[in-house]
């Protein structure tokens, strides 16, 4: 009986990692693909896509191509001073309307938490042409303040509503303890709130940072000149109407993973205690 | 110095009206206990003290200055709460020192008072642990420990034992009488467990439905219930209802007995009835019991005495231990 259940478990073990290393491969593939392929010449990534690079097909001319062509470098630096600034503007003024929402009773409060979440389900690039407008009237078009504000904007209702829930769940007497030692309403935000919810401020920061990294949209159409071209759009350069140079795309692309992989294993480690917390506590 | 004086306090959430007009007098050094069900408004009177929630109307004083306007702070107060509140990620010394480093103590007054403070609660070993590394009853003297070190006019307890298990309950319960014995600072306590009312208080002051029900000494609103809800509240088991006509009464509406101011005969008494069910606590013994005419009664005997489920008995009230209540549920003189 008692082997009999060992046994069940067992198989239920492995059926359960089965199905998570068969969703890994899928995830990781192409990922993998074009880490492997950057690193081969062109005729070995369209003989054999899926073989690694062994030293016959071993080769740099990707990454080669995108370190001489200019400004890739610039282009790096670009992206990451949109992405850091526009994540720390979004956790910034998400955390700050979340406890406000979550802290305090004033009128129309519930309404003005509706209105905050409203952009989750309405695309901000259906307001693409207006932006352009705003940007241009502004004066800001091809400056990366445009994107760090619209991607602010893009990111703070989702921040809002994540961060609301979570302050709802912290205890009232900790933060009326904190108004009975004195504590600053601005304290008991930042010394009490934030750090008990790092968590959710970490699920916020990858889910926030992870489409502005990506995005080729705005940069696109807000930024496109060269000091201010992003990696995305950078990358683009490589793909032309007739002939793409698929050694450096591949190449810098495996060079855009880098820094986002980066942001991610420092938040990752809060990011699951914030999956798993509502199960553990 | 720690006076306490409420004129006509009223609260309402929106349209839901919480408290209303509580008026309530606490000289200087007395050990008071709201004590009412859940949801009858301990907790917002305690937090419109404390200053956490303004008042719809009315005004406090504290030391004969109306404080209505001032900050948790500026009043002088000092708060435990139900759920500890402790700052997790502060050891118990900075946990009980936050207060007096956010007023600007010098760091040798914070030492020396935190020092007396640990010493009152034997918390010596614990200074540098977090509160997730103590047990319930520790984390909660740490936060009566906070609460000491400010040296407060006023301390108010919100529920500080309901979190804890039967046994710490009863030992923090004493600490508390004890810290009251060497403060004697003004106590402000809330509670829905009319047992700690009973045992810590100088005067217990019962809510219901956020109105005061009656104030009084724990005996007085024992022996003299002002009504049928303070009646009820106070005493365990519940003292007993009975409905005046079916048992013949004259002018009452209804009569209250206390479950121990009943006697048992297996002859001859006043009101006939079968035994429905024993309890033995070791040393009392609770008897319900189903009478012909006073309805289901609770009869609490002292010592063991054996009687039987379905057995007929006799129920009895001492004489002059009967309440009578009018229509209203007001106690008739
Ligand atoms: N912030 C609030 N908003 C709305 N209603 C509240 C609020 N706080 C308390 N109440 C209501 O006031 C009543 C009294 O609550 P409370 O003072 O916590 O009761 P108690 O402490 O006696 O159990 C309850 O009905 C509760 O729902
Ligand atoms: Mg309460």
């Amino acid at each position: 009986m008692l082997q009999n259940s060992q046994m069940k478990g067992r198989a239920r073990t492995l059926a359960a990692h089965a199905i998570l290393i068969t969703y890994t491969i899928i995830a990781l593939f192409p990922v993998i693909v074009i880490v492997i392929n950057s690193f081969k010449t062109r005729n070995a990534i369209f003989r054999s896509p899926l073989s690694p690079p062994n030293s016959e097909t071993f080769s740099l001319v990707g990454y080669e191509t995108v370190w001489n062509q200019g400004d890739f470098v610039l282009y790096f630096q670009n992206s990451l001073i949109v992405t850091i600034m526009s994540l720390a503007l979004v956790l910034l003024f998400g955390a700050m309307a979340a406890f406000a929402l979550s802290e305090y009773r004033f009128r129309g409060n519930s309404l003005m938490g509706l209105y905050l979440a409203l952009g989750i389900m309405i695309p901000i690039r259906l307001g693409t042409v207006s932006i352009l407008q705003i940007m241009v009237a502004s004066g800001l078009v091809n400056t990366l303040t445009a994107l760090i504000l619209v991607y602010t904007a893009q990111g703070l209702p989702l921040a809002v509503f994540i961060l609301s829930e979570f302050m709802r769940g912290i205890s009232d007497d900790l933060k009326n303890a904190g108004r009975i030692d004195g504590l600053s309403e601005y304290r008991i935000f930042g010394r009490l709130v934030l750090p008990l919810i790092r968590p959710a401020l970490a699920t916020v920061a990858v889910f926030t940072m992870i489409p502005i990294w990506n995005d080729l949209w705005f940069p696109l159409i807000l930024a496109p000149a060269e000091e201010t071209k992003t990696v995305t759009l950078g990358a683009q350069i490589f793909i032309g109407q007739f002939v793409t140079n698929w050694n450096a795309v591949l190449s810098s692309l495996s060079l855009a993973i880098v820094p986002v992989l980066i942001l991610y294993l420092i938040f990752s480690k809060q990011l699951i205690r914030g999956i798993t917390s509502g199960a553990v506590k | 110095m720690g006076s306490l004086k409420l004129n006509s306090i009223h609260k309402s959430f929106g349209s839901v009206d919480v408290l209303h007009d509580i008026d309530l007098q606490v000289p200087d050094g007395e050990f008071v206990v709201f004590v009412g069900p859940s949801g009858c408004g301990k907790s917002t009177l305690l937090r419109i003290i404390a200053g956490l929630e303004t008042t719809s109307s009315g005004t406090i004083e504290i030391d004969g200055n109306i404080v209505n306007a001032q900050s948790p702070t500026e009043r002088g107060i000092a708060m435990v709460f139900q759920t500890y509140a402790l700052y997790p990620h502060l050891t118990v010394r900075d946990n009980m020192s936050l207060g007096l480093k956010q007023a600007k103590f010098p760091k040798a007054e914070i030492a020396e008072r935190v020092n007396m403070a640990t010493t009152m609660l034997s918390l010596e070993d614990y200074l540098d642990r977090r509160p997730a590394e103590l047990s319930g009853g520790q984390r909660q003297r740490v936060a009566i420990g906070r609460a000491v070190v400010r040296e407060p006019t006023l301390f108010l307890f919100d529920e500080p034992l309901s979190n804890l298990d039967a046994a710490l309950r009863v030992n923090t319960r004493l600490e508390i009488a004890r810290l009251h014995d060497e403060l004697k600072s003004t106590m402000i306590y809330v509670t829905h467990d009319q047992t700690e009312a009973m045992t810590l208080a100088d005067r217990i002051v019962v809510l219901n439905q956020g109105r005061v029900a009656q104030v009084g000494a724990p005996m007085e609103l024992y022996n003299n219930p002002a009504n049928m809800f303070v009646a009820g509240f106070i005493g365990s088991p519940k003292m007993n209802f009975i409905n005046a006509s079916d048992v013949g009464s004259s002018k009452a509406a209804t009569i209250g007995v206390r479950p121990e101011h009943l006697s048992i005969d297996t002859k001859k008494g006043d009101w006939k009835g079968s035994v429905t069910h024993v309890e033995h606590l070791g040393a009392d013994t609770n008897i319900y019991v189903n009478c012909e005419s006073a309805g289901p009664l609770t009869v609490r005997l002292f010592g063991e005495h054996s009687y039987e489920t379905g057995q007929m008995i006799f129920a009895t009230p001492q004489a002059n231990k009967v309440i009578e209540f009018g229509a209203d549920e007001a106690t008739l003189q």
